[in-house]
Parts: structure tokens; C-alpha cells; sequence
């Protein structure tokens, strides 16, 4: 059998609750490839989070287990950077400092003051914030604050791009520009990324394969949609394309249809 | 919860309502003096508000005086009515305390110099001051590195929390001067007895405050620390330490005020130089005027040390109280 470059096999969940335990997530299988771009997605509440924070090392799984090149995942690290919804920048830091406390440990022994910097600088071009560096998260646009948050995970060089629902916080007219910007950047930088959201027109926009979980008590992978869709991709152009259409079709079919909630 | 921890809901201070309302009437003359400097221009909105007197230009100098006027005025106007108050109260025929221009003229020599050393207790005021300070400063420092770090032992560890807190409880609630006799025994000299009734008296609001900061760093911090790999003195300096320094802050502000509180009735006790002993002092040789005097002091230095540890506050947890 051969090996995927991030591997989550049997991955089973439960929390200890008052009630007793409740089970989140029951035998999660799933294999990603290297430069691929997934997304899970599912209704609130199904464990779609839970499950990137599995893959982050946060959480430890009850059952089944992680592996990333072959290695096991038992503790958070910079080779899973993760971009949190809510940017979780330190606010008592500038744009710049909050990629530096990211950076100064994956740079040990590799950079020295002056590439770091550089390697810093780079990543704040990158998400086109580097005319803020010196300024502190009370002083950026929830968009600018994400920005930074992207920028950080980017700086530590993942292996894995942990992206836990980016652009939720944000305005419809700011996310598109964001997720715009996300596709030219992994365009460029190759990242692997596993995202979460439940955005059905982000997952298809942006990946590879779109990931649908089922509801939760003791969720898991319903379907897996391969999105066909040639890159570089163009949001207006893929407005009207029958692929697409029928690609986000696919997805609300399994949400709204398959795995309707009472809400 | 006592107040403690009720205070700790708010480190930062509030913008005096005097001050917002003095930016207020600056802008409205700014905006005044904008309308007036192009008369030339004839715009039909300006032609539909006639012009008021009081939109004429102000000279910049004289908004600036009446802002300091708007903050300054009313205390100095509460002062003088208090004054003028106990001034006719202790007038009358038979007062038991001096009035105020008695208690000026009693004191004139202790105010105007408060440098002099006859040796032994007659010492000026500002020595007087200067000894209760420094046995205030050693007790406090202590309480501060010992707080702090009591804080983050029992904020950051459930364990810590579980077996020290019920502790803590029940001692924080026994008075000061209960614990100079228990001092007294131990130290056997009156110093270090009152600079331990001082460390016993402010280490407790720093204790609680610090845990409580510590137990509310946000899990967004902490999880930014394990993906980033931080180690635990790392994670002291950048993270916790910064995230939790207005409750620190708030913690260290209530114990300066609890230490200068205590170090009064402490002194009263050792006896020697310090505030405390002077005003027991004065009492004994019935200088009434003298006691005032001491207790203007007291309220003053007091104030100023509270000041001190909130403005160091603030400039140390510039930006950390938001999110």
C-alpha cells in the first residue's frame, strides 16, 4: 500500500461530558496528497474543526491516528501552521513582531538576523501587509488581521496549511478578495492545505477536492467530490461554468438534501 | 467574590468625563473658527445660518486655559468648601479640634521644614515619610515577587490551584495588625516585623488578581504557543506575562494601597521613625494640629503611590487589554 503524504486512518473522537462521553467523530479516513488543496466542509457542529485540530496536534484522537510523511502526529508544531478564524494575533505585538515569535524558532540554525527579517518582510509582501508591519492588531481591518494570521502560518513553512474557517469573521466583499489572494498564493508557494469551512462556493473555488461530513453525533467523511477545474482559477469566468456549477450543485445536494439538520 | 476581584473587571481607568467633555468644546471651536476663516466664499449653506456671536474665532491659548480651567476648577472649589466648612465648625466655643488656620499656624515650623534632624524620633516629616516609604518598598517588593509568582503557580496549575487556594482564602481575611504579634515573635525586633505586616497585607490582592489574569489568557494564546513551539520560559515573557498584566496591574494597585494602609497602624505599634509613630506620638503629647497635618500627608503619598503603580500599569499593558 502506498503511502500518502498526510495520512488520518480510523480517526475516532469522543468528549468527556457531563452526560458521559459524547462521541464527535467515529472512524475518519482520509489521505492527502502533497500540494493538494482540501476542504472540509459540513454543518456546524459535525466536527469538521475538531478534526483540523486532530491534524494539528491540538486535540489527540480517542482511536486511529495521524501521520504526516509517515510520522506520527501527536503534538502541535510549525510544520502544521495553523490560520485560526478568529487571526489570534498577539495583541500586545506588531504585525511584523507576531510573524517574528512564529518565525525565530523554524529559523534557528537556518537564518540569521538579516534573512529572517527578510524571510519576515517576504511573507508580509506576500499577503501585501507590509506597509503595516509596525502596527498592532487594533489597528488593522479584521481582512488586514487575517492577512497577517496568513502571512504568520506561511512564515513557518508548513508541510500542512491548517486553515480552521479563515475568512468566517469576514465581510462577503473582503472574503472574496482574501480567497482571490489565497489561490494566487498557494499558486505560487505549493502549499498543502486542509481547510474548514462551510462556505459551499469558497470550498469549491478553492480546492481540489472538497470533503463533506456527515452530522455529528459520531461524524464522519459522507462523500468526496473531486472539483476538475483547471488553475489558475477566475471567480467570474468559473460563475457561469457548467463544471463548477454542477461541482457546488454536488455539494449543496449533499448539505441541504442528503445531511439536513433541523436547525 | 470580594472586591478584589470585582476591581479586577476593570484595570484599565476610565477617561475622566471632564476631560472627553473639554476635547468636546475644543472641536466645537475648531469647527467654529473653520465656518468664520473663508467668509469670502459664498456658500448658500452658509448663507442659510447666520453667523452667532459665539462663533467667533477664539485664540487657541484661550481653549487651552479653559480646559485646564474645566478640569482644575471644580476640586479646588470642593476643597475650599470643605475647608471653609470644618474652619467654622471648629470655631465655635468649646470645639474639640483645631480649625484649619489654627492647625497652619501650630504646624508652620513642621511644613516649612521638613528636612531637619534633631536625632533620635525628631526627625522632619519628609524623613518621617521616607522611613515609613522605604519599610513599605521592602515589603511590597516581596510581596510583588512572591505574589506574581504564587499567581501564576496557582492560576496556570489545576493541582496548585486546588491545594493552595482554600489556603489563601482563609488568610487573606485575617486583618493586618493581627499578624504583627506573630511577627513580632518570630522577627523578635520591630523592623522586619512591620515590613513583614506589609509583604502579608498586599501579597494577597496580587496573588488572586495574577491567577485570575492567568486562568483568563484567551485558549486562542495558548494554542498559538504550541503550534509555534514555545517553551515555558518563553511562553512566561511573550504570552502570559503580557496577556495578563491588567490583572497583574490591577492586583499591584490594590496592594500598594492595602501596604500604605497597614504601615500606618504598624508603626503605630514598633514605635521609632515613620509616619505611624508620629502621629501615635503627637496624640501623646496632645499635638492635635500635628496629627492633621500627618494625615494630609498620608492621604497624599497614598495617592501618589497609587498613581505611580497605575501609570506603570498602563505603559507596561499598552495594547494587551485588547483583543
Amino acid at each position: 500500500m502506498s503511502q500518502s503524504f498526510l495520512e488520518l486512518s480510523l480517526v475516532s473522537m469522543a468528549f468527556k461530558t457531563r452526560q458521559g462521553p459524547f462521541q464527535a467523530l467515529s472512524g475518519v479516513n482520509l489521505r492527502v496528497e502533497k500540494g493538494e488543496f482540501v476542504s472540509l466542509i459540513g454543518h456546524s457542529g459535525c466536527g469538521k474543526s475538531t478534526l483540523l485540530n486532530i491534524i494539528a496536534g491540538l486535540y489527540h484522537c480517542t482511536s486511529g491516528g495521524v501521520l504526516l510523511e509517515g510520522r506520527e502526529v501527536n503534538q502541535p508544531g510549525p510544520d502544521r501552521a495553523v490560520v485560526f478564524q478568529n487571526h489570534s494575533l498577539l495583541p500586545w505585538l506588531t504585525a511584523y513582531e507576531n510573524i517574528e515569535l512564529a518565525v525565530k524558532k523554524t529559523s534557528e540554525g537556518k537564518r540569521n538576523k538579516a534573512q529572517m527579517r527578510e524571510w519576515i518582510l517576504h511573507n508580509l509582501k506576500l499577503v501585501q501587509m507590509d506597509h503595516a508591519m509596525n502596527k498592532r492588531p487594533e489597528e488593522l481591518s479584521g481582512g488586514m488581521k487575517q492577512r497577517v494570521g496568513i502571512a504568520r502560518a506561511l512564515a513557518m513553512e508548513p508541510k500542512v496549511l491548517l486553515m480552521d474557517e479563515p475568512f468566517g469573521a469576514l465581510d462577503a466583499l473582503t472574503r472574496a478578495r482574501l480567497q482571490d489572494e489565497l489561490l494566487r498564493i498557494v499558486a505560487n508557494t505549493g502549499s498543502t492545505v486542509v481547510m474548514v469551512t462551510h462556505d459551499v462556493d469558497e470550498a469549491v473555488l478553492l480546492s481540489d477536492r472538497v470533503v463533506m461530513m456527515t452530522n455529528g453525533p459520531a461524524a464522519t467523511i459522507g462523500e468526496i467530490l473531486d472539483v476538475n477545474l483547471a488553475r489558475p482559477r477566475e471567480r467570474l469566468a468559473l460563475a457561469t461554468d457548467a463544471r463548477y456549477l454542477s461541482a457546488r450543485k454536488a455539494v449543496l445536494e449533499f448539505l441541504y438534501q442528503k445531511q439536513l439538520k433541523a436547525a | 467574590m470580594t472586591t478584589t476581584a470585582t476591581l479586577a473587571t476593570s484595570p484599565v481607568p476610565k477617561e475622566p468625563a471632564a476631560a472627553r467633555k473639554a476635547d468636546a468644546v475644543t472641536n466645537l471651536g475648531a469647527v467654529a473658527a473653520a465656518a468664520t476663516s473663508t467668509p469670502a466664499v459664498k456658500a448658500p449653506a452658509a448663507a442659510a445660518v447666520p453667523p452667532t456671536p459665539t462663533a467667533k474665532r477664539r485664540p487657541a491659548w484661550l481653549d487651552t486655559l479653559s480646559d485646564y480651567a474645566a478640569k482644575i476648577l471644580p476640586p479646588v472649589v470642593t476643597v475650599a468648601l470643605l475647608l471653609g466648612i470644618w474652619e467654622l465648625a471648629s470655631s465655635q466655643a468649646g470645639a474639640a479640634l483645631p480649625p484649619p488656620s489654627k492647625v497652619i499656624a501650630d504646624t508652620k515650623d513642621l511644613i516649612l521644614d521638613p528636612f531637619f534632624d534633631n536625632g533620635g524620633n525628631d526627625v522632619g516629616m519628609a524623613w518621617q515619610l521616607m522611613a515609613s516609604l522605604k519599610r513599605v518598598l521592602y515589603g511590597y517588593s516581596i510581596a510583588v515577587v512572591v505574589g506574581i509568582s504564587l499567581g501564576v503557580l496557582v492560576g496556570q496549575f489545576a493541582i496548585a490551584m486546588r491545594g493552595l487556594d482554600p489556603v489563601f482564602q482563609v488568610l487573606r481575611t485575617v486583618p493586618p495588625l493581627a499578624w504583627l504579634p506573630i511577627a513580632l515573635a518570630g522577627f523578635r525586633d520591630g523592623n522586619p516585623s512591620a515590613i513583614f505586616v506589609i509583604f502579608i497585607t498586599a501579597v494577597w490582592p496580587i496573588i488572586i488578581n495574577t491567577s485570575i489574569g492567568i486562568r483568563n489568557i484567551p485558549n486562542d494564546y495558548r494554542n498559538v504557543a504550541r503550534v509555534v513551539q514555545l517553551n515555558g520560559i518563553e511562553y512566561f515573557w511573550k504570552i502570559m506575562m503580557p496577556a495578563a498584566a491588567p490583572y497583574i496591574f490591577s492586583g499591584l494597585r490594590i496592594g500598594v494601597g492595602l501596604s500604605w494602609l497597614a504601615i500606618v497602624a504598624a508603626e503605630m505599634l514598633i514605635g521609632g521613625v515613620g509616619v505611624g509613630f508620629f502621629i501615635w506620638d503627637a496624640w501623646n503629647s496632645s499635638r492635635i494640629s500635628d496629627i492633621v497635618l500627618a494625615l494630609v500627608y498620608v492621604g497624599l503619598v497614598g495617592f501618589a503611590l497609587d498613581r505611580i503603580v497605575s501609570w506603570i500599569g498602563r505603559w507596561v499593558a499598552r495594547g494587551s487589554s485588547v483583543n
